[in-house]
């Protein structure tokens, strides 16, 4: 049995593999029902975001977009490229069927539900 | 001897230099600390009528953040609150990367920056700051007769 649930809002896959990109800062954190992932894309609006999910990987990518006047000149960089990238293995368990994204003030919460038979069971020690 | 329990890793390797290479051209770090690798990571600009700061904050309450320029220094601060769950949950933190707590920044800017002409806007996290340069300061062009 293979699950190929393919996840894809927006944003051109080829494009984006071929540029180079920054790193995101990630919090995952799992719970009985799922996995709950933070990830940091300060400048990233909604329609330059592309979250994709299938059976084995997880691929955020984010491109900013920033107001600038003309004529502007860099002075001090600490960011040093306009677009996020990272990408995860998914375990088995979790259901990229089940994926629900939010993006507030550049900071993107995906929320992915583990399958049912995954979900854990307490079991009784014997004996 | 055989240190099999501290195994030569080539990232971490790999990171240290980064970190050696990276600290040797920085060749005069601000006197206000890090001049690099803080919380909100800047970017400054400048054009011939303004200076322009970009500061990388996301997930802030757009009114709980302070902005304060004085004298030619400008002061980010502000707090975030952790995303993480409390002990008593039940729930497991697999990576822990981002920013969490009080932050203060502080950038010494040029001198010649109008106090009363300062615009901020926070969109996508990203806070923008605004500041135009005095008008004596701008630069004028001169007719020659």
């Amino acid at each position: 049995m293979n699950e190929q649930t393919a996840v894809r809002r927006g944003g051109d896959e080829t494009a984006a593999i071929e540029q180079p990109a920054l790193l995101p800062p990630v919090d995952v954190v799992e719970d009985d029902s799922g996995i709950t992932l933070y990830a940091d894309l300060p400048g990233v609006p909604k329609d330059k975001l592309s979250v994709q999910a299938d059976g084995e990987t997880l691929i955020i990518d984010g491109e900013m977009a920033l107001e600038m006047p003309k004529d502007l000149e860099a002075t001090h960089v600490e960011v040093n490229l306009p677009r996020y990238r990272r990408v995860f293995s998914l375990s088995k368990e979790l259901d990229p069927g089940k994926l629900s994204a939010e993006l507030k003030h550049g900071v993107l919460k995906l929320r992915i539900q583990k399958a049912e038979r995954a979900k854990p069971r307490r079991i009784e020690v014997t004996g | 001897m055989e240190f099999s329990l501290f195994p030569r890793d080539l990232f971490a390797d790999l990171e240290r230099l980064q970190r050696q290479v990276h600290r040797a051209f920085e060749f005069s770090p601000s006197i206000r600390g890090f001049a690099r690798g803080g919380f909100p990571a800047l970017n400054v600009a400048s054009t011939p009528q303004s200076v322009e700061i970009y500061a990388f904050a996301p997930g802030l309450e757009p009114k709980s953040i302070d902005v304060q320029l004085e004298r030619g220094v400008l002061s980010i601060a502000g707090e975030r609150k952790p995303a993480l769950p409390g002990e008593r949950e039940r729930a497991t933190v697999h990576v822990n990367e981002r920013f969490a707590g009080r932050f203060h920044r502080v950038i010494t800017l040029s001198d010649d920056l109008d106090p009363n002409e300062v615009r901020a806007a926070y969109r996508e996290g990203v806070l923008h700051i605004s500041i135009k340069r005095l008008e004596s300061a701008q630069p004028r062009r001169i007719n020659v007769n």
